[in-house]
């Protein structure tokens, strides 16, 4: 079945429920904003909402779930080798907060 | 038939089965945009995130979330309309794939509205591009960068959503047109998704 005939057959049920869970979510980000947690917990957990989102965005508001199993394997591992690959610099910025970089005063 | 014909033969039908992956041109085109530009997002992103860590006065300067809340829905009921768009499209309505793609091109324009607002607003407390009164100069250079990236990436949506909307609607355009821009529009609500809890929430003055 092509992306084309699984819109049809799909009604808009699926894409309210998608789009009630985005809302729901988002909100869940802002309630983590006001929770008394230090930055790092509150980073993580805002992240891992953000994920959760722009999974269900991809996979079902732009139908990469419809497509051929293959170009979402190319997609995801694609895209989450290159994101990983920019991590390298991460003990540079702890180490720079410990030294207190000059741009920071 | 030689062996060699036969080769031959199976290698060009092999060469012109069907595009890859059995993806239109356009919408692989699309996708491969999709995936440079969330290298593009991820590097600006990951940038703010190395100076914000390693700067101790970090500013915090937004006193609520009404505005980024407001946009954010704005933002996410877009999709859907889009989304309704591309239905309506699919169903042969053009009436209706036309009125939809304006909706979402109209949900685009608020949203771009409240982003200039959110600027002028932080533009008239003292924010430039390397001076604010909170702190470190670097937050105004990161947070105009992010957010006008994203800004102008909204911008170029909704003229593309006018333009596809209107050659649509005059038969130039058919709905694999409309959902190659859909593709597009949520996209730029995905990338919304991580510069609101990076960019606003992280940084509430609370």
């Amino acid at each position: 079945m092509t992306t084309a005939e699984q819109h049809k057959s799909s009604g808009i049920g699926k894409d309210l429920i998608v789009y009630v869970c985005l809302l729901a979510l988002a909100g869940l980000q802002f309630f983590i904003a006001y929770q008394h947690i230090d930055a790092a917990q509150m980073f993580w957990r805002m992240l891992t909402v953000a994920f959760v989102e722009a999974a269900l965005a991809m996979l079902f508001f732009m139908h990469l779930w419809n497509e051929k199993r293959a170009f979402l394997w190319f997609v995801v591992i694609f895209t989450v080798s290159v994101l990983l690959g920019m991590q390298y610099g991460w003990t540079d910025a702890f180490r720079m907060l410990v030294g207190a970089a000059p741009f920071s005063r | 038939m030689s062996q060699a014909d036969l080769t031959m033969e199976g290698h060009t039908t092999g060469l012109t089965v069907g595009p890859a992956f059995s993806i239109p041109t356009k919408k692989l085109a699309m996708w491969l945009f999709i995936i440079a530009d969330t290298m593009t997002f991820a590097a600006c992103l990951v940038a703010y995130g190395f100076l914000r860590n390693g700067t101790p006065n970090w500013p915090r300067p937004f006193p609520g979330i009404t505005n980024v809340a407001l946009m954010t829905f704005i933002l996410l009921t877009s999709s859907l309309t889009m989304l309704i768009g591309l239905r309506s499209a699919r169903a042969g309505d053009k009436a209706g794939a036309f009125r939809w793609t304006m909706i979402t091109a109209a949900l685009g324009i608020a949203f771009a509205a409240l982003h200039i607002r959110e600027w002028l607003e932080l533009i008239d407390q003292g924010m430039t591009l390397f001076k604010n009164p909170w702190g470190t100069g670097l937050f105004g250079a990161s947070f105009f960068s992010i957010t006008g990236l994203h800004l102008t990436h909204v911008s170029c949506g909704v003229i593309a959503l006018i333009v596809v909307g209107v050659r649509y609607k005059g038969g130039r355009y058919n709905a694999d047109d409309i959902e190659v821009l859909g593709l597009y529009w949520h996209f730029v609500d995905l990338v919304w998704m991580f510069v609101v809890p990076l960019v606003y929430l992280l940084n509430l003055a609370h």
